[in-house]
């Protein structure tokens, strides 16, 4: 039995197997030393990456369709492109790693496509590095993609948002990764899956662990691989007695929402797709609070259009039958992996051109996105919130653009219903000038994790800084105190959607600031309902 | 040598599918083929898909086409062919 330790993200326990998600790009450049072997390495690998590709042409024709299946064609191309497998058998030559050369040679080519003048052939870089990472994958002896028949636990160093996208979240019993901190993606799609998950463990990734029983205590924080019998006896029952907490909960559902002063509070949930739909009403959340738009954006190669922009909010807007849907605008940049938006390498992406930034610059995105978003407001109650706000002069010229789309729409005959306008509160400028601001939108919704690594100048993506991060602080507390104060005095509602709102610690805090709204993860909303029924607030 | 010139008229340009199966075809024909966009001033080895493709030929781009070698006039009618069936 192997035992180790992590930071726990969301609380439970997991029993299952284990699935190691292998990163393409931790490839070394090791010397080989037998460069005619390591070249018949390089030919067997291609030779299977065609074998796999081919079943996959057939599964994605079957199940998807000729388009798609199209694009799996033209990456078998690629295993016989002359300039690819070339350049890459010249590395292997010169010595270096078949997976090594395979890397560097596909980054090279998919930059070159990357930077055309092309939509089409920009996007397929995408498929360049796709092949890529199939070869490199076969080469290093992972598994071959990642795919997982059966449910069982994702062991990862960490995972990025469009590899996330890619999951099959009905198999994820729990995520378990190298890095990552509480506020990473992982983590909180833990939260919104309500699974028991840990990030920054001492795990050893090794493509070995892969189909090994692994339990993973979201209470305490431990992990456990091939448990002797005594550990997963203790565990089944730890895991027995958080079902039976759970079902506890089931009496707060349907509740109203208030406290025992009468203090009353909506409590929504935050998703990433349409897909959450169905956590949002298990969870029994009374609306949403927080409707991410970047899910629309990743994972593919090119600009969603208004079509299916609109197709998925209306999915979320009718699913949730009247009650309110805030949809936050796309809220992109740097860090992410879009290569369509051909963004810019930066030094500091989070303080950089991203969210309100990009959509106020490239109109376009903009305008596609507010008439799909406008448009799904006629299948029930749609507010829209902008984020990355610093100033009234920002706000003014979105309303100014939203109030010209909706007139534009009108005047194509479609049916709208009113929309709310708010902002998220997250720069600490926003926060200061809340009195400002207040007078020219519907809501506020306070965005904690922004605002609380902007406040405490925090990279939360950084672990070595976890031991400085104080969720709490007074200077937070303040800011929040402050915005809700300036919400209430010009008579618009004050929300929080920041992982802040989940927390169990500060109901009764929030509660005394006068919060109209919490909007946390759809696993947190019949406890955090408990404590708002019991708080005395 | 032998040379042809045809305006593409798919909407799509040359686009990967169907310059895969160009390459393919020409794996078969000993000769060089060389695929140009004159008016852009840019040119690459037909046999090679990625470079063909980086070349990005639009809808309405005319291409100049030059086979060379012992196969030349067979392989010049054939990829004339292929071209007018395809792009």
């Amino acid at each position: 039995m192997i035992k180790g330790t992590g930071r726990p993200v969301y609380e439970g326990v997991a029993i299952g197997r284990i699935f190691v998600h292998s990163k393409a790009h931790t490839v070394t450049n090791r010397k080989c030393a037998d460069i005619s072997r390591e070249l018949e390495l390089f030919n067997e690998a291609k030779e299977k990456a065609r074998a796999e590709l081919e079943e996959l042409y057939d599964k994605t024709l079957r199940e998807i369709g000729e388009e798609q299946a199209g694009i799996i064609e033209v990456q078998s191309l690629f295993l016989d492109d002359l300039d690819y497998i070339e350049g890459i058998e010249d590395m292997i030559k010169q010595g270096s790693n078949a997976a090594f050369s395979v890397h560097e040679i596909g980054d090279a080519q998919a930059s070159a496509f990357a930077a055309l003048d092309d939509e089409y052939m920009k996007a397929r870089a995408t498929d360049i590095r796709d092949i890529s990472d199939r070869l490199i994958r076969i080469l290093t002896g992972a598994e071959p993609g990642f795919r997982m028949e059966e449910p069982g636990i994702i062991v990862a160093e960490d995972l990025t948002p469009s590899e996330t996208v890619a999951l099959d979240k009905d198999k994820i019993l729990a995520f378990v990764t190298r890095q990552g901190s509480s506020n990473s993606h992982t983590a909180i799609l833990a939260r919104v899956m309500n699974i028991p998950s840990l990030v920054l463990t001492d795990i050893d990734i090794d493509p070995q662990l892969n189909g090994r029983t692994m339990i993973v205590d979201g209470f305490a924080g431990n992990y456990y691989i091939d448990p002797d019998e005594e550990t997963l006896a203790a565990m089944q029952d730890k895991k027995k007695r958080a079902g039976e907490y759970k079902a506890g909960l089931e009496n707060y559902r349907g509740k109203p929402s208030v406290s025992k002063s009468g203090r009353c509070v909506k409590l929504f949930a935050n998703i990433g797709s349409p897909d959450d739909i169905k956590y949002v009403i298990e969870g029994d959340a009374e609306g949403i609070g927080l409707l991410r738009s970047e899910f629309l954006y990743l994972g593919r190669d090119s600009f969603p259009t208004e079509d299916e922009l609109f197709e998925a909010y209306r999915k979320v807007v009718e699913a949730m039958n009247g009650k309110k849907v805030v949809i936050r605008t796309l809220d992109i940049g740097a860090d992410k992996k879009v290569d369509y938006f051909n963004l810019e390498k930066e030094e500091n992406p989070a303080l950089g051109y991203r969210g309100i930034r990009i959509c106020l610059t490239q109109k376009d995105i903009f305008r596609t996105q507010l008439r799909a978003i406008y448009r799904a407001s006629a299948y029930g109650t749609v507010a829209i919130m902008f984020p990355m706000i610093i100033s009234v002069k920002e706000v003014e010229e979105i309303k100014s653009f939203c109030a010209q789309i909706a007139g534009e729409l009108e005047a194509e005959g479609v049916r709208l219903n009113p929309v709310e306008l708010g902002i998220m509160i997250e720069t600490p400028a926003a926060a200061v000038i809340s009195d400002l601001l207040a007078e020219h939108v519907d809501f506020f919704s306070v965005g904690t994790n922004d605002l609380t690594q902007y406040t405490l100048a925090i990279d939360r993506q950084n672990e070595k800084l976890d031991a400085f991060y104080e969720p709490h602080h007074e200077a937070i507390m303040r800011l929040l105190k402050l915005i809700a104060e300036n919400a209430h005095k010009h008579g618009i509602w004050a929300g929080i959607c920041g992982e802040l709102a989940g927390d169990l610690s500060l109901t009764d805090e929030f509660l005394r600031m006068g919060y109209d709204e919490l909007s946390a993860a759809p696993s947190r909303i019949l406890q955090l309902r408990k404590n708002v029924i019991e708080s005395e607030v | 040598m032998k040379t042809f010139e045809y305006t593409v008229k798919d909407e799509l340009g040359i686009h990967a599918r169907p310059a895969g199966i160009l390459v393919k075809k020409l794996a078969g024909v000993k000769s060089s083929v060389k695929i140009e966009v004159k008016d852009k001033n840019k040119s690459a080895d037909a046999k090679r898909l990625m470079a063909v493709m980086k070349m990005a030929v639009k809808q309405g781009d005319t291409v100049t086409v030059t086979i060379e070698g012992e196969d030349e006039d067979s392989a010049c009618a054939e990829i004339e062919q292929f071209f007018k069936d395809n792009f």
